[in-house]
């Protein structure tokens, strides 16, 4: 159903509601992950009560600091390559806006339509290691350059494990089109039960929690934080940084959190939609309009439920050495995923 | 493999803390609202009693910081006996501590001989200018009176010192 409300507007007003949706989409996760995750249940987990001070239970507290990092002087090294080193963060942040594109939100409440989205999303969350690397390289800062590198290296060997767990949801849903994978959901059935649709997050388990994995890894999350290693590298390719640029390596890097956890409650939690039986619906033409208003809320809940998990497993867990991390990547998940393709693959062809 | 019921545990170690802080309150205060209350012993200023000093400066000498400044000059006091010669006595001139560079290590109040320094647990005394972090005799003679009663000794203890 083309929505009739959208039709009407001519087209630069559709692309203006898109990209202040898309700055929506992004900045809104950030902050919300920021406060309720980092600065509460943060504090919440280590027995103390975080930002109380900055309006109620400190809720304003990111304002004030977003206030401050505006404030400071946009510092470069002396040696630093200065035009890669501005750019640097911005690519990282491009990375994340580039990402939320293909996410659906509602039937008709999507930004762009992409038959391949699944492939794109894939090969956009890896322009954030180009970033990573010239802002490591550019400092002029042997940390940095450590860290740069260790980014890189850790990006890149959790990028594989992360696309081969979603080749398993592909394969299952026949499409790669993120809008069709949440409807091959919400209007599928376990066993000819359709009272819950058939999120993936079932029977694509190994994939889902393989591809949970990679994103705490390409968020360089606690337990692979090697990149930022306060204790060895300073802050690692963040070192330099300072002001409005550490502001948005900050905000991508909770950004693109949410973001992944978007594209990962699309992919195995039905994303959007309530499952199709329960409103007698039978194709994506039948929903009614109020699902692009109520879509957008079940996607972000699903998002702060996905980022509760990679929060709790960064508050716990301590960081992992640089050979422990690669052989996870490379000797546990890869084979796993693999195996998880073969066997969706096989089950495919029989039922 | 063998790994994974830990990292389930560790996992259960911090939500469980979250809902006990959730539930029953954080073990923080929130401190310009709430004070805690530090222990007797605690190590938050130095006081001075003046009338014990006899600037004989085994703080200063001892000071790792050298943090103490006494100036002091002779003066004659009235002879104990009649008839005796009159006493020649310190008289303290200045006696400083700078707190922005002391460390709180407590040696000055151990090495003093004659019980003129003291622990108090005060601990609200932070200026904006670090030149007022130097507390001059006046002010570390006002801590006195926040210094705590002495703690009863062990039994045995006092026997032993009196000898």
């Amino acid at each position: 159903m083309t929505s009739v409300v959208f039709s009407n507007i001519p087209y630069w007003g559709q692309s203006l509601l898109r990209v202040l949706g898309g700055v929506v989409a992004v900045l809104l996760p950030a902050g919300a992950i920021v406060y309720l995750f980092l600065f509460k249940m943060m504090s919440f987990m280590q027995s103390r009560l975080g930002p109380m001070e900055a309006g109620p239970y400190g809720s304003m507290q990111l304002f004030a600091e977003v206030g401050k990092w505006l404030q400071k002087e946009d510092l470069y090294p002396d040696r630093a390559d200065r035009f890669v080193f501005k750019i640097a963060p911005l690519i990282v942040l491009s990375s994340t806006f580039l990402l939320v594109v293909v996410v659906p939100f509602g039937p008709d409440a999507w930004f762009t339509n992409f038959e391949v989205g699944v492939f794109y999303a894939m090969a956009v969350s890896s322009v954030s290691v180009l970033g990573i690397l010239m802002a490591g390289w550019s400092s002029a800062n042997k940390y940095s350059l450590l860290g740069g590198l260790r980014a890189a290296g850790q990006l890149i060997a959790y990028e594989l494990p992360m696309v081969l767990a979603l080749v398993g949801v592909v394969i299952q849903a026949g499409s790669m089109n993120l809008q069709t994978i949440v409807v091959a959901q919400n209007s599928g059935e376990i066993f000819g039960w359709s009272g819950l649709g058939n999120p993936y997050v079932i029977t694509q388990f190994v994939g889902f929690i393989v591809f949970m994995i990679a994103v705490q890894a390409e968020l360089t999350q606690t337990p692979f934080d090697m990149p930022i290693a306060e204790s060895e590298l300073v802050s690692g390719y963040m070192t330099e940084y300072s002001g409005f640029r550490f502001l948005i390596f900050f905000i991508s890097e909770f950004a693109t959190a949410g973001v992944f956890c978007f594209i990962a409650a699309v992919l195995f939690l039905g994303g959007w939609g309530v499952p199709f039986s329960w409103f007698g619906w039978t194709s994506i033409g039948d929903i009614d309009n109020w699902m692009n208003v109520v879509g957008p809320l079940i996607m972000i809940t699903k998002m702060l439920g996905l980022v509760f998990f990679i929060m709790w497993v960064r508050f716990s867990y301590p960081r992992f050495r640089e050979d422990q991390l690669q052989r996870f990547a490379w000797k546990v998940l890869i084979p796993v995923s693999l195996v998880n393709i073969m066997a969706t693959a096989v089950l495919k062809v029989a039922f | 493999m063998a790994k994974i019921p830990g990292l389930f545990k560790g996992l259960g170690v911090t939500f469980g803390t979250m809902v006990e802080t959730i539930t029953n309150g954080a073990n923080t205060v929130q401190y310009p609202h709430a004070k805690e209350i530090p222990p007797v012993r605690a190590r938050g200023v130095i006081a001075l009693h003046l009338d014990n000093c006899t600037s004989c400066m085994l703080c200063v000498r001892s000071c790792p910081d050298w943090c103490i400044y006494i100036e002091a000059h002779k003066e004659l006091a009235p002879p104990r006996r009649e008839g005796g010669k009159p006493r020649q006595v310190n008289e303290l001139d200045r006696f400083d501590i700078d707190y922005a560079l002391c460390m709180y290590c407590g040696i000055c109040v151990d090495v003093c001989p004659f019980d003129a320094l003291f622990w108090s647990p005060e601990y609200e005394y932070s200026e904006p200018r670090i030149g007022d972090l130097l507390h001059d005799k006046a002010k570390l003679g006002e801590w006195m009176e926040t210094v705590p009663e002495a703690p009863e000794l062990e039994v045995g203890a006092e026997k032993k010192g009196k000898k």
